[in-house]
């Protein structure tokens, strides 16, 4: 009798083995992890944050003391701060939660009433924040805050002369650097570009040590009308400028994003953005950026399927704040400009910045649908806004 | 800081301001989790996805305070985590208050981060007619916190929103014709391996030499029919077992595999019993490789198991009907094969036509299967 080349155990055990070793591409769904050590998670940009400890720490001694109402706003302020710079919206609803119990009373202090309207906007219920803004100057009159979240939520509606009468009192109220970039916001929004911009232009000379975030914030709106009016070396200095500011600001890093690949530098978009997958702005930012450079990257199909599933997410929800970001995404990602015509169109009953007229123009175009754009046609005109991608949009839509 | 910032709260309206305009840019993708219920022949199961920096916020899980989540500190958190889901989701079937039990955690990874998963079993009738499902989860914490309901019954998808206002949703169901689990567990046991072709071909490997004994090289029949009889019944007795034992015991939770490990092991087995027909290496003791290998098949039933359902209140009934379903849909195989091959045994091409094309044809069957399951892709249609 022959003898046997290799025992029945160290076949079968061989055959566990080569199982086991073999390398195993991750299988979409429910899985438990193989080591103890693997980070799942990341809750914060720095491993020891002492703001996130601070939050947390105010939080439980609110969870004590539910109805202290500085500790409340203090909560509130922080939680806003952080959705900022961890751009996750969670902490929206960490915020409202620290103002439950004033959260439905028709008139609440006037702290609570800027915390509240400034969570109702990021919901994108305009109305309703713009009603507790219009208690809030009732209640206190001298509050700058007030004005400058008023001048802000009227500016992304697009009424520019409600929002020049905000910025009278907060240009008295909020010295330096605030009331300026303010006023030079909807001045250059509202055919006043390039006196706006010089007048921003020599505040921000004039104010070399004023605070970080006013400098930055400044900056960025410099950049952006510079970056309208096709002034391109400009608006990248100054978007620079603000970037070396070091602060880690979500928005400027999504209008920088924008100004390269409107310039064609897709792949220094793509680097800009590389981390900053957890924003849906930045990420759909991404996604462009990596659809516009050849060889396509190797992340950019999971991109694509996490903003479709962010959308999905958001519409069994019942949310309807991704519209612009839905519209672009249909119009520049999926090629399917009907769909996306029909968000640019229900987002544009909602705001009117810049960015929402250029994407009701695109996707009317990519439709060849004229009396779609119409509204945003008449908003320009009635505006005098300086574009000049809308300028080039508008003429190729009168060419039809 | 009073002295960088003159007004104490222009900081704060700067970040307003900047919130304001950062619409565009900022993440709109708000707490959410996701819940799942399905109907089974003995119960309602499910899985309720939570994002870990939900239950972070909850009921703490980086216990080391340095900003990430790891899984070793996911599972010393396992007790609260299910004690607090457990607290924030309520059942109630046929208008009764009805307990849920979790019988595992597992991790997910969603668009906006990693999330627990919490797969659970509603201890509850078979066949309930109504559900209604009462969630709290989170919405103390986050007011716009949402659940995402998706409740499945006989293909069809039903979708619910839970919100701090609309906590409670209820749901009639369609009642089944009645059945006992012990019919239906049956039924699909049997179903399984007379549709689980791996089954059914390392089965087929090991008995198409039942009924031949290798003499001096040669493979010759065996003479006695009974011989022949009781080399097929061990080999067959033998794979029952060792099946039968790990179905056990993973059916009840003592051990537990991934299943694309289980399912590319039981394809290599399929491949090694055919090499052994070919290359005869341990063929006086097929009936070990039946119970070695046997061992890998239980884990691969117990798998399929899992997809029914199993149902903690009826884990000895389950386990039993499939189980036995597997044996009699086996020994209808087995009751088919041997008369054929005990007749075809002195045929002189049963050697070389029988055992070494079909087992070449076995082995070409199972490699493709192999390389499927270790590649996670589809070629063959069964």
């Amino acid at each position: 009798m022959r003898r046997p080349l290799f025992g029945f155990r160290t076949v079968l055990l061989l055959t566990l083995l080569s199982a086991v070793g073999l390398p195993l591409p991750g299988r979409a769904g429910a899985f438990v992890p193989r080591d103890g050590s693997q980070v799942l998670e990341t809750l914060r940009s720095t491993a020891f944050d002492p703001a996130a400890r601070a939050l947390r720490e105010s939080r439980a001694r609110l969870t004590a003391d539910p109805g202290n109402l500085d500790l409340a706003c203090s909560v509130a302020r922080v939680a806003i701060e952080r959705c900022r710079a961890e751009a996750d919206p969670r902490y929206l609803g960490r915020a409202q939660a620290a103002l439950a119990p004033w959260w439905e009373l028709p008139a609440p202090p006037v702290e609570v009433l800027v915390l509240r309207a400034t969570l109702k906007q990021s919901q994108h219920y305009f109305t309703n924040a713009l009603a507790d803004l219009d208690l809030a100057v009732r209640l206190s009159p001298r509050n700058a805050q007030v004005w400058l979240t008023r001048a802000a939520i009227l500016t992304v509606l697009g009424d520019y002369p409600a929002a020049r009468r905000a910025c009278v009192p907060l240009a008295q109220l909020a010295p330096g650097l605030i009331g300026l970039t303010a006023a030079a916001n909807v001045g250059s929004l509202n055919g006043e570009a390039e006196r706006s911009n010089a007048l921003l232009r020599q505040a921000l000379a004039a104010n070399p040590a004023a605070p970080v975030p006013e400098k930055a914030w400044a900056w960025t709106i410099l950049a952006e009308a510079d970056a309208r009016l096709g002034h391109l070396p400009e608006a990248e200095t100054e978007f620079r400028n603000a970037l070396a500011l070091g602060q880690h600001d979500p928005y400027l890093l999504g209008a920088y994003a924008d100004w390269l690949l409107a310039a064609g530098r897709a792949a220094e978009a793509v680097r800009l953005l590389q981390n900053e997958a957890r924003a849906d702005g930045l990420l759909l930012r991404l996604a462009l950026a990596e659809a516009a450079v050849s060889p396509r990257p190797p992340g950019f199909a999971d991109h694509v399927a996490a903003l479709q599933a962010r959308f999905e997410a958001g519409h069994l929800r019942g949310d309807f704040v991704h519209q612009r970001e839905e519209a672009w995404f249909l119009l520049h990602l999926r090629q399917q400009p009907r769909e996306a015509l029909r968000l640019a169109t229900a987002n544009w009953a909602i705001q009117h910045e810049p960015v929402d007229a250029r994407l009701l123009l695109e996707s009317a175009l990519a439709v060849g649908d004229l009396p779609a754009a119409a509204p945003a046609l008449e908003f320009i005109q009635a505006t005098h806004l300086e574009d000049r991608e809308c300028e080039k949009l508008v003429r190729q839509l009168r060419a039809l | 800081m009073k002295i960088r910032f003159p007004l104490p709260h222009v900081w704060l309206a700067i970040a307003v301001a900047l919130q304001l305009l950062s619409l565009s840019a900022r993440a709109h993708t708000q707490s959410t989790a996701y819940l799942t219920l399905q109907t089974t022949p003995t119960g309602l199961t499910g899985e309720w996805h939570l994002a870990l920096r939900d239950l972070e916020d909850a009921v703490g899980l980086d216990l080391d305070d340095n900003g990430a989540i790891t899984w070793a500190e996911l599972l010393s958190r396992q007790e609260a985590v299910t004690a607090y889901a457990l607290s924030r989701l309520h059942v109630r079937c046929d208008d009764q208050p009805t307990p849920w039990q979790v019988n595992g955690l597992l991790v997910d990874q969603h668009a906006d981060g990693a999330y627990a998963v919490l797969r659970f079993a509603v201890a509850g009738p078979a066949h309930p007619r109504a559900v209604e499902l009462t969630y709290r989860a989170f919405f103390d914490l986050d007011p716009k916190h949402r659940g995402l309901l998706r409740l499945e019954q006989g293909g069809v998808n039903r979708l619910a929103v839970f919100a701090p206002e609309a906590p409670t949703q209820a749901f009639a169901l369609n009642t089944p014709p009645v059945t006992s689990p012990l019919g239906t567990f049956f039924r699909e046991g049997v179903w399984h391996i007379w549709s689980g072709y791996d089954h059914l071909l390392f089965l087929l490997a090991l008995l198409l030499p039942g009924v031949l004994r290798r003499r001096a090289g040669v493979w010759q029949p065996v003479t006695d029919a009974r011989a022949a009889f009781f080399n097929v019944l061990k080999i067959v007795s033998a794979f029952t077992l060792a099946h039968s034992l790990t179905l056990s015991c993973a059916a009840l939770g003592l051990i537990h595999l991934p299943t694309r490990l289980v399912e590319s092991a039981i394809a290599a087995s399929v491949i090694l019993a055919a090499i052994n027909n070919l290359v005869p290496a341990w063929s006086e003791r097929s009936w070990l490789m039946a119970f070695g290998f046997g061992l890998l098949h239980g884990f691969g039933f117990a798998n399929a198991l899992r997809d029914l359902g199993l149902h903690p209140g009826q884990l000895a009934v389950t386990l039993f009907g499939f189980n036995l379903g597997v044996e009699i849909g086996q020994l209808a195989i087995v009751a088919v094969f041997l008369p054929l091959a005990l007749s075809a045994r002195h045929w002189r091409a049963y050697p070389a036509l029988v055992l070494r094309t079909g087992s070449v044809a076995i082995l070409a069957v199972a490699a493709v299967w192999f390389a499927e399951r270790v590649g996670d892709f589809k070629w063959l249609p069964f």
